[in-house]
């Protein structure tokens, strides 16, 4: 007591503050670094859920490298990171930017393109899922099949549904990003706009010269923040290919679905882990790369 | 007098032994299984007639969602809490061995000999030397739903007896619309469901092949017959025409929506084709092979005493085991969960074995086999891929084959290591 009374104002406020941090950095300290932290030292182990856990050195880093359907797997999740995230980025872009524009309707059709955000990702797959079946219940080869078109396989196939997954995923994170964008829009200084006019600029140097260049902070944050939810796509794989997880033929399957498998169906915790490990090394790179590339000089 | 304080002394001392006795009796044992209504609901039957054939014992059941379940037992049975008697699949006993989470059944009061003799063949994968490890209450076999109505509209007499019947009558009730495309189908397929267990036990038998060998560590459907098996299965959406695979999303859903006409299903399935409004369904034993062989697949799920259970405790539990494994705990099963008796003594009485429904699968029990996973849901991966390799890629029935049983092999090698 007395050592607290001996303390300057100034580091009485800094007892105070690490006294209210406290509770968050133990939360996380035993709900988010413990758990990481363990999952480090599993993924050098051998482990069932059920026995003790046996030192297994490398090992299971060595089984992944030649496991050829984590090749396949790596490739998946980099296919969803290299089609959601610049795909995402466009629609999100032209959607805001033309919605910033109408005065009409704004709010509701904000609202509209916002809804799938809030919906379940699960409830949403399983619609998505029935949408893609085939004659007689789907709707989409339903509508072909009344014009007499064939069949288009949608689910079925080991070309056509990665993007047919991929699809509902973009659409429903384009809600939040078509949000951030408008507000990112509203941000710039309408005195650029001003000074544009006057001088008698075309559309498209103040979309480029002004717009996209003053956005380029909102942009960042857009990618990292969809890049990592790519890579860490699963409710709607999961849902959508449930009778053949990831399938057919791993066609579909991203990281975090073989690690759920090898984890929950195998019981190979310690593989599992190792996954994990990847998966994580993979998130922290990427992220780090985007941070450097998309940093204003 | 010194006669009246003799009796007075034996009088005192035998009901202070009987207290004594009574206190020592009065134990309870836990008892945990996953929870699904029907099978709380019987166990609560067979617990209660338990206790009151048994007085001093009380069996207290804990239930929790499947999904926890592993997880829990694991954590709870070397921290000495939990379960005394554990339910268990057939499938984990392995693991559940290795973790030395469950002891085996004692020889004095469940001897092997008779265990072989009382029950379905099938248990004695639980078996090992001298003892049992674990013993099922009930279980579950396969059998052919038919749809009725569907059979009626095409003019089919009766379900199909041979594998040959079963393409003759798919044929009859397939329809196809205006462009070619199947909106109803024969027969459903999907190795996601049952139908991976009806090619490596059924199917790949009928063709004179042996699944597996060296105690299913060996796969050995990598052979003419089971060529012809894979070739006899694919064959029915590409030779035939009378499925699809995947169609209207899973077999079960298709029979349900009457949109098939025949199904290979679990006695699992009844009670949710049951509820099912307007449907009218009958079952029938597989279909037999080209020379007659029958085959069956079977799964269960087991009971075993773990080894928290020690002492008095261990006692009560084995007493409790006898019960739960006893001829009136499968009837009690049977009528309340729909799940088959694991005895022929119960299976095979005359109004169970007759019965519409129950019948078939507890026919089919006589010559089932289960295969002992070490990964259930890889292994019927390899087999999902083994189809899809050939309905997407076009692989021949050879080169899909052997590349499901390398994947398959590599999974038995990791596992048995």
């Amino acid at each position: 007591m007395r050592a607290y009374q001996n303390l300057t104002i100034k580091h009485k406020q800094i007892v105070w503050a690490w006294a209210f941090l406290a509770i968050p950095v133990l939360f996380y300290g035993v709900i988010r670094f413990y758990p990481t932290g363990t999952a480090f030292v599993i993924s050098f182990q051998e482990w069932n859920l059920l026995g003790t856990r046996t030192w297994a050195g490398l090992e299971n880093y060595v089984r992944l490298w030649n496991d050829p359907v984590f090749w396949k797997v790596f490739q998946n999740t980099f296919v969803y990171l290299l089609i959601g995230t610049p795909v995402s980025l466009v629609l999100s872009f032209i959607i805001a930017y033309h919605l910033d524009k109408l005065r009409f309707m704004h709010g509701f059709l904000r609202m509209l393109y916002f809804l799938p955000f809030m919906t379940s990702a699960v409830a949403m797959a399983w619609v998505w899922r029935w949408f893609y079946q085939g004659v007689p219940i789907g709707l989409f080869n339903n509508v072909l099949a009344k014009f007499g078109i064939a069949q288009i396989e949608f689910l079925n196939s080991t070309t056509n549904a990665l993007p047919a997954v991929l699809a509902p995923a973009v659409w429903a994170g384009l809600g939040f990003q078509i949000i951030i964008f408008m507000a990112g829009i509203r941000a710039i200084p309408t005195s650029y706009y001003e000074a544009a006019k006057i001088d008698g600029v075309g559309w498209w140097t103040v979309l480029t010269q002004i717009t996209l260049p003053l956005l380029k902070p909102t942009m960042v944050f857009i990618v990292v923040f969809s890049s990592i939810g790519f890579l860490r796509i699963f409710d709607h794989v999961f849902n959508m290919t449930t009778n053949n997880p990831g399938g057919p033929l791993n066609s579909t399957k991203p990281l975090v679905l073989m690690i759920y498998d090898t984890a929950f169906n195998g019981f190979n915790m310690g593989y599992a882990a190792a996954q994990t490990v990847v998966l994580f090394t993979i998130l922290l790179v990427v992220s780090l790369i985007q941070l450097r590339l998309l940093r204003s000089e | 007098m010194i006669r009246k304080i003799k009796t007075l002394t034996l009088a005192g001392l035998a009901s202070t032994a009987v207290l004594f006795s009574n206190a020592a009796q009065a134990v309870e044992i836990e008892y945990w299984q996953y929870f699904f209504q029907a099978r709380v609901t019987a166990m609560e039957q067979i617990i209660k007639n338990f206790e009151a054939d048994n007085p001093g014992i009380t069996v207290k059941m804990t239930h929790f969602p499947y999904a926890d379940y592993r997880t829990k037992v694991a954590a709870a049975i070397p921290a000495g809490e939990g379960p005394d008697v554990v339910q268990l699949f057939y499938g984990w006993l392995n693991d559940y061995k290795q973790a030395k989470l469950i002891q085996k059944l004692p020889a004095a009061e469940f001897p092997t000999s008779n265990i072989d003799k009382e029950f379905f063949p099938m248990v004695q994968a639980m078996k090992e030397g001298d003892n049992y490890w674990a013993l099922p209450t009930a279980v579950r076999s396969l059998a052919l739903f038919y749809n009725t109505r569907l059979f009626d509209a095409a003019g089919v007499g009766g379900p199909p007896a041979t594998l040959d019947e079963l393409v003759a009558t798919a044929k009859k009730l397939t329809k196809l619309d205006g462009a070619g495309n199947i909106t109803q189908v024969g027969i459903t397929a999907g190795m996601n469901a049952q139908d991976h267990h009806w090619f490596r036990e059924v199917l790949v038998r009928q063709m004179g092949g042996e699944p597996y060998l060296n105690d299913y560590k060996t796969v050995n459907y990598n052979s003419e017959a089971g060529q012809k098996a894979l070739d006899f299965y694919v064959g029915l959406a590409k030779k035939h025409k009378v499925t699809a695979f995947g169609f209207m999303d899973e077999p079960q859903a298709a029979f349900k929506a009457g949109r098939a006409g025949m199904h290979i299903d679990g006695s699992f399935r009844i009670g949710s084709l049951n509820k099912t409004r307007g449907l009218k369904w009958g079952v029938a034993e597989l279909p037999a092979g080209p020379d007659g062989t029958k085959s069956n697949y079977s799964s269960y799920w087991v009971n075993a005493i773990t080894t928290k259970a020690q002492g008095e405790k261990y006692d009560a539990s084995v007493k409790f085991m006898k019960y739960v494994t006893s001829d009136a705990s499968m009837q009690i099963w049977l009528d309340t969960v729909g799940e088959l008796p694991a005895k022929p003594s119960v299976g095979l009485t005359d109004e169970n074995a007759n019965n519409a429904v129950f019948g078939p699968f507890i026919r089919g029990l006589e010559y089932a086999n289960t295969t002992k996973f070490a990964n259930e849901s890889a292994q019927r991966q390899a087999l999902m891929d083994m189809v899809s390799r050939m309905d997407i890629e076009g692989q021949s029935a050879a080169d899909a084959i052997a590349a499901a049983a390398t994947e398959e092999q590599k999974i038995l090698d990791d596992y048995y290591k």
